[in-house]
């Protein structure tokens, strides 16, 4: 049940196609090596790290530890939502729709599946806890991103419309009702995507990783399932908290459009 | 019908402004372009924050329900937008003498809003503003985009609907001869305050 270690020179093998990939697309003018570069220099220090933190936090099984883990992880994701918005909320709204949205469908979905469904014992201990709260963190942060930025960018583009049915008299919730359908549809219809295909065309990366890991296939096969079905409502329920968050906000108690309230 | 009574209006840079349409009167307002004529209608549609009181009758327009408010008050905008894809969508109920009076058939309701004309857009929003019977019509240039014949079925539709319903009018032109026209007081909006002339 052994992974065959990897050695630094294995790593460095598969670093020389990055490197062909940069240069390439030097050639080709793409304006990408740059880009590309950081970011693979990235992925290697943040996952080097994260890897020294996990053995930490893995020998000390302690709620507070994994609180405080968790906490810094929504942080980052809740400020990555921001950053991917073209426009956004100004002040504390910005950072907050994405990340109270995230707080409560990731955090309540994970600590649901560990106590009930898993039944880890204790229910914090880290080796489950930690990445199956990242994955949900990960894929929410993807529907909610998409689903925010869809509703904020087409309210902007059909402000006119919006307000000609206020003027009509349709209360805010009617006249963004559309939108807001659209915004979330379009955040769940990846996750419904990769469900419908899960394992005809691409292994899922964790079942991938358990077999590596030498998992029976079966049990591996049941947790991909399991969380398939936790990052589906993850998304689903996330989403549907930003963008009605979001929605809100983008009227005041007097049912005004208000794009004053967003910046790019 | 109610009066609209408009106390002390005071939107970003316009204003202070004090305004009485009473009840089947026509009040047009002329002024400069970027005077702030349209924000002033979109404000006492209650479309964009003000400050001042903007009363109908004794109601006053914060105590009553936004989309309540803009069934009695409604604005008229320069451009007209549509979100189904029929006009009928739009359509709730409608008076078919109205449609006649614009010179429309029943068989508009099933025509497709990508095939309309401006001019038509522009004459069924006329139609679509009056479906609530509002008490207060407020109209951004409602002809600009008109021709001869059709300024003058809407100028009479809209001067019927005076009349017969006493609906308050506060008309919104560019057009002397059609202030001339339909005006029973007329006010020049300048440097953010209304004149009246």
């Amino acid at each position: 049940m052994n992974v065959i270690p990897l050695s630094a020179y294995d790593l460095s093998l598969a670093a020389l196609l990055i490197g062909a990939l940069a240069l390439v697309s030097v050639r080709m003018k793409l304006n990408l090596a740059a880009q590309l570069v950081v970011a693979a220099l990235r992925t290697t220090i943040q996952l080097l790290l994260v890897g020294l933190i996990l053995k930490f936090v893995f020998e000390r099984a302690h709620p507070a530890v994994l609180i405080l883990i968790s906490v810094v992880m929504l942080a980052i994701a809740g400020r990555e939502v921001m950053r991917r918005q073209k426009r956004r909320f100004t002040g504390w709204w910005g950072y907050g729709v994405g990340s109270v949205s995230m707080f409560i469908s990731s955090f309540i979905i994970t600590i649901l599946a560990l106590l009930l469904i898993i039944n880890t014992d204790p229910w914090y201990q880290p080796r489950y806890a930690i990445p199956l709260l990242g994955m949900m963190l990960g894929n929410t942060m993807n529907g909610i991103a998409l689903g925010l930025d869809r509703l904020i960018e087409t309210t902007w583009d059909l402000r006119d419309v919006v307000e000609a049915r206020l003027m009509v008299g349709e209360s805010w919730q009617q006249a963004i009702a559309d939108i807001r359908r659209d915004s979330i549809r379009s955040a769940l219809i990846p996750i419904i995507n990769s469900m419908s295909v899960a394992g005809l065309v691409s292994l899922p990366g964790m079942m991938t990783g358990q077999i590596l890991g030498g998992s029976p296939p079966q049990e591996a096969v049941k947790y991909q399932i399991l969380i398939m079905f936790l990052i589906a409502s993850g998304i689903g329920f996330g989403t549907f908290a930003a963008v009605s968050l979001g929605a809100r906000r983008l009227f005041d108690n007097r049912h005004r459009l208000r794009l004053d309230r967003l910046r790019k | 019908m109610n009066r609209l009574d408009i106390q002390n209006l005071q939107i970003r840079h316009v204003g202070p402004i004090d305004l009485v349409v009473e009840p089947g009167e026509c009040v047009v307002l002329t002024g400069p372009s970027g005077a702030g004529k349209t924000l002033l209608l979109r404000s006492v549609a209650d479309l964009v924050p003000h400050t001042g009181k903007i009363c109908l009758g004794d109601i006053s327009c914060d105590e009553t329900a936004p989309p309540e408010w803009r069934k009695r008050v409604a604005l008229l905008p320069s451009e007209s937008r549509w979100w189904y894809d029929t006009v009928g969508e739009h359509f709730c109920r409608c008076d078919k003498s109205h449609l006649a009076c614009l010179g429309f058939e029943e068989g508009v309701m099933t025509w497709d809003i990508r095939r309309l004309s401006s001019g038509e857009k522009q004459r069924l929003a006329i139609l679509r503003l009056l479906i609530h019977q509002p008490d207060v019509l407020l109209l951004d240039e409602p002809t600009s985009n008109l021709d001869a014949d059709n300024i003058k079925r809407v100028e009479t539709l809209f001067m019927d609907e005076k009349a017969t319903r006493n609906t308050s009018l506060l008309w919104v032109s560019h057009d002397e001869a059609q202030a001339e026209r339909v005006a029973d007081r007329r006010f020049r909006l300048e440097q953010n305050r209304l004149i009246p002339l």
